[in-house]
């Protein structure tokens, strides 16, 4: 299909751009949404945009399509990954060449968007948007002791076990490219913190090219972080098991280079 | 064990057997499940008319204490038994999140822009 319209357009005119698709999760996120959406609408006019309403209570549905932005409506509620993997499927099933990941609760500047696709083109798959690389020191975002404590576990197991270092594995602004978002349609981890540490070692594994740009975050407009302290622990627990029991398959791939290497 | 208490074992049994066959014909328990509780109904009662043969096993078996070898065998069906269901759980629990991801996807407005979609979406394996 796509070679039938390139020779239908001849060569005068240039082969269409990608299609980007930047994909908000969200849920009970009425408040935020609105302004969001209109400053994705004003920063990234080129980018089309598709709200995916994770089994939300409050008017997020009709806020978004207020906005006139298209919804996947969710019959209850999966977590970000559930939610994440629609806006995938949504995303290959019409045929979008790469899409973002942003939230919708007013924590990501769209400025930077251009910076993560920037990225894609030079021939990443997954880009994460970091708040630990910073470029300016004001810009930095704090986050809870235990919480980054607890980051810090998962990221030297991401360390050990991708044999790569990245300075926030659990950041929910990424850009992802063609191929990745097959790959994410057919499997993506759903539980909380499976979307995106071990998302992300998943990427590594498969042997996709995965980078880290700089951004800065900003203070939640709305809505309530996604999981209290006491949870926490069950969770980073739960994550480290998942992680380490796809170790073995590491180590036979390694084992694998390492004879070809030979 | 006195008679009476091997006969309000039986009895016992043959209750959980009739509740089971009873499930079974208001079609409320699928028949793989039903064999597998009418198996156990059927072993339990074997055991508890005859007593004697739960003890010669546990002889054979070098175990002093006869009913340890009834709970071995017990806690070891049905920690095998809670193991499938887990794993039938998370089956059908990765079925009905891919069922819900296709409808909201079905249903969403299509891109503004949109060209043709394809009417298949990705097969997943489950």
């Amino acid at each position: 299909m796509t070679r039938a319209l390139v020779q239908e357009q001849g060569t005068a005119t240039p082969v269409r751009t990608v299609r980007t698709l930047v994909i908000l999760p969200a849920f009970n996120e009425e408040e935020a949404l609105s302004a969001v959406l209109k400053e994705l609408a004003v920063t990234c006019p080129q980018l089309d945009v598709l709200v995916v309403d994770d089994g939300s209570t409050d008017r997020t549905a009709e806020v978004a399509r207020a906005e006139g932005v298209p919804v996947a409506v969710l019959p209850f509620n999966l977590g970000v990954g559930g939610a994440l993997q629609t806006g995938f499927r949504y995303a290959v099933v019409h045929g979008y060449g790469r899409a973002i990941q942003f939230d919708a609760d007013g924590q990501h500047d769209p400025s930077q968007v251009p910076a993560l696709l920037a990225a894609l083109d030079e021939g990443a798959d997954l880009v994460i948007g970091s708040r630990f690389a910073a470029p300016e020191p004001g810009a930095e975002y704090g986050v809870g002791k235990l919480r980054g404590g607890a980051m810090g576990v998962l990221r030297v197991a991401v360390r050990v076990l991708s044999g790569r270092s990245f300075t926030d594995t659990s950041s929910g602004f990424r850009a992802f490219s063609a191929p990745l978002l097959e790959f994410y349609a057919a499997e993506y981890p759903n539980e909380y913190l499976g979307d995106t540490v071990e998302a992300l070692l998943l990427a590594c594994q498969a042997g996709f090219r995965v980078v880290e740009v700089p951004v800065s975050m900003r203070v939640r407009a709305g809505g309530t972080p996604s999981t209290q302290n006491v949870k926490l622990i069950y969770h980073y627990l739960r994550a480290l098991l998942s992680l380490l029991s796809r170790a073995p398959i590491r180590r036979r791939e390694r084992a694998i280079r390492r004879g070809a290497a030979q | 064990m006195s008679a009476a208490a091997h006969l309000f074992i039986l009895l016992l049994t043959v209750i959980s057997l009739l509740f089971i066959v009873r499930m079974v014909r208001r079609n409320q328990l699928p028949s793989r499940y039903a064999l597998l509780w009418v198996s156990i109904g059927v072993a339990i009662a074997f055991l508890a008319a005859f007593p004697g043969l739960l003890d010669r096993v546990s002889t054979w078996m070098g175990i002093a204490y006869a009913p340890g070898t009834f709970f071995l065998g017990a806690i070891t069906l049905l920690f095998l038994i809670v193991v499938h269901f887990s794993w039938e759980l998370a089956r059908l629990d990765a079925r009905t999140r891919l069922l819900a991801e296709e409808l909201a996807i079905l249903r969403a407005d299509p891109p503004h822009d949109a060209p043709r979609p394809t009417p298949e979406t990705q097969p997943v394996d489950s």
